[in-house]
């Protein structure tokens, strides 16, 4: 037993916390213009997008954000990248919160964190050479004395995301997903940043491409010592990437764990689910045993613990009470009954 | 050729023959359907899966014919029950679709109509191919919503599509795929919308309808942990062709085609305490474009194993094992 914990343990040790996320939430107001709530006696609707979500990222690990649609995880990272004001709570990136902080230490700390999105290709420029899309961040901050430093800058970048260097005078629409995406990771380590936000990276890619890129991103973070956000849908690309897990559900984080600790004793009931509905590459005529039901409406999501509709083990409290996190063997858990789920 | 479904095409509740589907522009003639061939057994479940540009939906869209034009079927044959349906006046057509062959495609919000209530919709269906009365039509229609198991069924009937959520609805449209009572549904990518808890409920509720009936299915899917759990039987197609074609089981533990070996150890799996990360292994390049299909075996340039004569000449399909595959590396290269 104590080998597992200490086994278990190790990877939260590794590292000082590069990213603090503090009570962070956001509500969205998704009221009817007024005049119609006059009329219509509606009251205002806010959505709470985020919900009082607390996590550190370890220097140079990888943290993965699941859950499934409507959970948050894409305005979690909007205000870790500082593109979204919390509405609560705040995101330290080393310390400075980019929110507060004036412009010029902002720059600094913008420099330090990029982003590699979804879809590579809308979010390429299409009528800028590959070589300016790269060049972009260098030229932005100033971290190039002249225009031949820049060009070997992108073709050292471009040769390390696999590229080559004549690739630099095309234009997007002359490569594959892949290679968009490999683009887009080339103009995230330009400005060479510590802290990569990813959210859903490889989900617009075939299977095969999705490989080459997880398996870019994890020589790279070896290489340069990168600290990964990874935010997915997809367990099986958690195992394969994260080090720490957060598992998200309505906006509440429920459960995180090391990637060991929740793939081996998942605690939440939602995390069991999410594990027993993935499916799997030997599960040969496997029948689902499915918590049923679906994600609730998240204007108006059940009271208590938001999972207590779908949940086998739900009780009078968990309907009435927002299960508090602590700690579960080796998890940190909302649940109530979270003792009741071990092996 | 077809030495392991043992069918001949009057048998087979479905029979592929030398597909072909070609789409004729001012580059040239594309053939994003190129030879495929398959079978489907009643009550089997098949599953059709490739990366994007394999040519998976559109061998779909050609069986019940519902390709966009310019795309037409070149060459090749399909019988549905012994019947050869690819030469059907449209008449006839109307008749086997949502009659003998039920569809269910991604998006739910296409196969519905947003202006009609669920109920009417289903019933309008048992008339049209049933030819049942109104009432029994109605019966029938919340009998279809009970067994995809809508809660409140009989409340639901009056809803229109958008009181629905997005599990629901594909619910729904498996209902409507199946009201007809179908030999065959053509399924195309029916879960890839819909979050990982809801794809696992209608799966299931796919899988377990089609065989109490003896429906056949044709799964058209990309995610092979799908095709694991779902299906019976499977084929792999790469640039319109089938790669290997096989039970399940087979071909996902022992693909005899690189190709298939490839896509499997590519994948991430998730094991639930599966402690190691294996490296994942990457297929070299992408999926060829339609205007510059390699010669010979498509697959040459990206494999590992390639020969002379796979840039040369196509291969034929020959049995392995309890598969059909597509590679040089099993047959007999020919003198030349």
């Amino acid at each position: 037993m104590s080998a597992v914990v200490s086994e278990f343990a190790s990877s939260t040790e590794a590292g000082q916390a590069l990213v603090e996320v503090r009570a962070l939430t956001r509500r969205f107001d998704v009221s009817s213009p007024w005049l119609n709530r006059v009329l219509q006696r509606e009251p205002r609707r806010i959505l709470t997008a985020v919900d009082d979500v607390s996590f550190d990222i370890a220097r140079g690990s990888t943290y993965a954000l699941v859950g499934e649609s409507g959970s948050g995880k894409s305005t979690i990272a909007k205000m870790v990248l500082g593109l979204l004001a919390p509405s609560a709570g705040q995101v330290l990136i080393d310390g400075s919160d980019l929110s507060r902080a004036d412009a010029a230490a902002n720059a600094n700390v913008r420099r330090r964190v990029q982003m590699i999105f979804q879809d590579p290709h809308a979010s390429l420029n299409p009528r800028w050479r590959v070589g300016d899309i790269i060049s972009e961040p260098i030229e932005a901050f100033g971290l190039a004395a002249n225009s031949g430093e820049r060009a070997d800058r992108v073709v050292e970048l471009l040769a390390q995301v696999g590229l080559s260097a004549a690739d630099a005078t095309k234009f997007p629409h002359q490569f594959s997903g892949g290679q968009k995406q490999r683009i887009g990771i080339a103009r995230a380590l330009a400005s060479n940043p510590e802290f990569i936000v990813c959210d859903e990276p490889t989900s617009a890619l075939d299977v095969s491409v999705q490989a080459q890129v997880l398996n870019l991103m994890r020589d790279l973070q070896a290489e340069l010592g990168l600290t990964y956000l990874f935010i997915t849908h997809d367990l099986s690309v958690v195992q394969y990437m994260a080090d720490e897990v957060g598992v998200l559900y309505l906006g509440r984080l429920v459960e995180t764990a090391s990637r060991e600790a929740l793939f081996a004793s998942p605690r939440h009931p939602y995390t069991r689910m999410l594990l027993e509905a993935a499916p799997r590459l030997d599960g040969f005529g496997r029948e689902h045993v499915i918590d049923g039901g679906e994600i609730p409406d998240p204007i108006n999501p059940p009271a208590g613990c938001h999972y207590h509709p779908r949940c086998p083990l739900a009780n009078a409290r968990c309907q009435s009470e927002i299960p508090l996190v602590r700690d579960v063997q080796w998890s940190r858990v909302a649940c109530h009954e979270a003792e009741h789920t071990g092996l | 050729m077809t030495a392991h479904t043992g069918a001949t095409p009057a048998q087979s509740l479905l029979s592929v023959r030398d597909l072909i589907v070609e789409i004729p522009t001012r580059r040239g003639v594309l053939r994003p359907v190129d030879g495929v061939s398959f079978e489907i057994q009643a009550g089997e479940i098949l599953g059709v899966v490739g990366e994007s540009g394999a040519g998976k939906s559109i061998t779909g869209a050609a069986i019940i014919r519902l390709l966009e034009r310019p795309a037409r079927i070149a060459g090749g044959s399909v019988h549905l029950a012994g019947r050869r349906i690819d030469t059907l006046d449209s008449d006839s057509l109307r008749r086997v679709r949502g009659g003998q062959i039920g569809t269910v495609f991604q998006d739910p919000s296409t196969s519905l109509d947003p202006l009609q209530r669920i109920g009417d919709q289903l019933a309008e269906t048992a008339r049209l191919h049933l030819g049942v009365s109104r009432s029994n039509a109605r019966e029938r229609a919340l009998q279809a919503l009970i067994d995809v198991g809508i809660p409140g069924a009989a409340e639901r009937l009056d809803a229109y599509p958008h009181e629905f959520s997005g599990g629901m609805r594909q619910r729904v449209v498996i209902a409507l795929a199946l009201i007809g009572e179908p030999d065959l549904v053509i399924a195309d990518e029916p879960t890839t919308a819909l979050d990982v808890s809801v794809q696992a409920q209608v799966l299931g509720l796919l899988k377990n309808l089609c065989r109490e009936r003896g429906t056949g299915v044709m799964l058209i899917t990309h995610d092979m942990g799908v095709i694991a759990e779902t299906t019976d039987r499977v084929a792999v197609l790469y640039a319109g062709r089938v790669a290997e074609v096989g039970p399940t089981p087979a071909v996902l533990t022992d693909a005899a085609h690189p190709y298939t070996r490839g896509l499997m150890a590519s994948t991430p799996n998730p094991i639930p305490g599966d402690k190691h990360q294996r490296r994942l292994q990457q297929i070299p390049g992408s999926m060829p474009g339609l205007l510059s299909v390699p010669t010979g075996c498509a697959f040459h340039p990206r494999c590992e194993h390639t020969m002379a004569i796979c840039s040369q000449r196509r291969p034929p399909s020959v049995p392995v094992r309890s598969s059909d595959v597509g590679c040089w590396l099993h047959s007999e290269v020919p003198e030349t």
